[in-house]
């Protein structure tokens, strides 16, 4: 831009920068808004979700106790209790932990500590990438092999059953189990390692006495995440749970977690029974904010 | 008594990691072999039929078209809200907001996405169970996905870069479009690709709000079901492993190009930030 040598110039170059401003400050607000939408659909889920699901208990008078620990669900008997449903979720998810995080662990800590560079330069892409596989091949795979597997060697009726959600999930989470836990493990100095050798400690206590407490915060964010697929998912559970809505006493009972009873009936149900399914919603929602917030806790307290 | 503890839990590491490969190639593997012989160029190409031996080619469009519209709505939103957050806002509590907002979505399970897209694109916006709405929703369930890859990736650009173009006395907008998105180009570009792994994969929130619809979709108002929905209700309502299985060999093709994709573009990019 040249210096003004007259006022007509002078007045071109001022409405230009005029024009440059209003620019920034339209765009500006532009990205502010797009940032917000964020939030609004946020608030909009949280509302929608919790508008439906609490009307049945705030407006038509239904017993919020008796939807939590009711037995029998018979929407054509205006029969709404999650019981059996919450057990069936909370043991799954459990049991998916119990196998799921030592092997899923163990993997991880092989793969960065044991294995040889090129075993492991092998191996970890190819679990990355099992780990963007849709769910319901891993769903496929259960019905098709883990269930008969149970059927035949338990001797059950229906293979379909808890063990075999648990299974699954297990499964399911692995991936995601490994890949993060592996860059948490990779990420601790060289230092530590070279610090415990140097103490005399062999190489297995060093993993598990320095590198593993040391890659904590990341092995934890490894099972919140795995733990968050796990809970989610719907449509590879309702190939494998036999979807009977009994509280399970057994590991060998076919159940029917949370989400799948809102994918099973949200098709065809209408009135207070779809008001009900966002209630079930509800529940499992906040049994993940339970669940987040109590692994959450564990972690601070062992980092003291 | 030390040695001993040592071998035993390097006995369960090695344990462990031969579960976890031999699991996974076991599921890869049975997906193969069991829908390998179905694969044909009719079978990707062909039109549906109710009656068997028809092709996936209208879950193959439905399952495009939800991946578009879902990335046309999505990427710009989700670049936009990035460079705000990244480039124009001060640290505060409005910015916490946006992040708790953010990071709250990532942690929402699928079905419940679902469930907000029935009630809301599909029934309050009138929308119906349709490509559309399915799209909407999927557009919710990326926007994070995008938002975080983005951030992380004009993260990146060195402070230097937009001094430089600052001193030449540009604006930050030009600065922005002209020095910062294309330098952080290949991140967000690898943050899309993964989003598009992330659609083709889903399942619980598509079925709640396309539907489950198995002819070629007239429009995107019509209702359709994608590959994952296929694959799903193949499985449940007739038992039929090997179609299940030869529509997951084509979604494992889908998600290995997606991630070679991506790599391919993050190494590049890497080897252009280190020179």
């Amino acid at each position: 831009m040249s210096i003004p040598t007259t006022n007509k110039q002078a007045v071109d170059i001022g409405k230009a920068n005029k024009r440059k401003y209003m620019l920034e400050k339209v765009s500006s607000r532009i990205f502010l808004i797009c940032a917000l939408l964020s939030v609004i659909t946020l608030l909009l889920i949280i509302g929608f979700v919790f508008y439906k699901g609490a009307h049945p208990f705030v407006v038509e008078g239904y017993s919020f106790i008796d939807f939590i620990l009711g037995d029998d669900w018979v929407p054509s008997e205006d029969k709404f209790g999650i019981f059996p449903m919450i057990v069936a979720s909370i043991f799954a998810t459990i049991g998916a932990l119990i196998i799921g995080v030592p092997i899923g662990l163990f993997t991880a800590i092989f793969l960065a500590e044991i294995a040889s560079k090129r075993i492991a330069k092998i191996i970890s892409p190819a679990i990355q990438l099992l780990a963007g596989i849709p769910s319901v091949l891993y769903g496929v795979f259960g019905l098709a092999i883990i269930v008969p597997f149970l059927q035949n060697s338990l001797g059950l009726v229906k293979g379909q059953s808890l063990l075999a959600v648990i299974l699954v999930l297990a499964i399911m989470m692995l991936p995601t189990i490994v890949t993060v836990a592996e860059t948490a493990i990779r990420a601790v100095p060289q230092t530590y390692r070279e610090g415990s050798y140097a103490l005399g400690v062999s190489q297995i206590g060093t993993i598990f006495k320095v590198i593993v407490p040391a890659a904590k915060s990341g092995i934890m964010t490894a099972i919140v995440l795995g733990l968050g697929r796990a809970i989610g998912e719907t449509m590879a559970v309702i190939l494998v749970a036999g979807n009977s809505l009994i509280v399970p006493t057994s590991l060998t009972d076919s159940v029917r977690p949370l989400t799948t009873n809102i994918a099973l009936e949200m098709g065809y149900a209408f009135g207070t029974h779809q008001e009900m399914l966002f209630a079930t919603g509800i529940v499992l929602f906040s049994f993940i904010l339970i669940l987040n917030f109590v692994l959450a806790k564990i972690s601070s307290k062992g980092g003291n | 008594m030390r040695y001993l503890k040592d071998n035993l839990l390097r006995g369960l590491l090695w344990l462990s990691a031969f579960l976890s490969v031999a699991v996974l190639v076991m599921i890869v593997g049975f997906i193969f072999y069991k829908g390998f012989n179905l694969i044909s160029f009719d079978f990707i190409f062909g039109d549906y039929s109710p009656t068997g031996g028809g092709g996936i080619w209208p879950m193959i469009v439905t399952t495009i078209y939800t991946v578009l519209i879902s990335l046309v709505i999505a990427t710009p939103i989700g670049i936009l809200a990035a460079v705000y957050l990244q480039e124009y806002a001060k640290q505060g509590r409005l910015v916490r907001l946006i992040r708790f907002a953010t990071e709250s979505l990532t942690g929402i399970p699928s079905i419940i996405y679902g469930l907000f897209g029935a009630v809301f694109f599909v029934t309050t916006l009138k929308l119906g169970m349709s490509i559309l709405a399915a799209s909407l929703t999927l557009t919710i369930i990326v926007l994070p996905v995008i938002i975080r890859t983005t951030e992380e990736a004009l993260k990146t650009v060195p402070r230097s870069y937009r001094e430089g173009s600052l001193a030449l006395g540009t604006t930050k907008l030009q600065t922005l479009y002209k020095v910062i998105l294309p330098s952080s180009m290949p991140g967000i570009l690898s943050g899309i690709i993964l989003s598009v792994g992330r659609i083709v994969g889903e399942s619980a929130a598509i079925f709640l709000t396309a539907g489950t619809v198995a002819a070629m979709p007239e429009s995107i108002l019509s209702s359709a079901r994608t590959l994952t929905v296929h694959s799903y209700l193949v499985t449940q309502e007739s038992g039929d492993i090997e179609l299940a299985a030869a529509v997951g060999i084509v979604l494992i093709v889908i998600i290995l190009a997606i991630n070679l994709i991506a790599t391919f573009i993050s190494k590049k990019f890497n080897k252009a930030t280190n020179k």
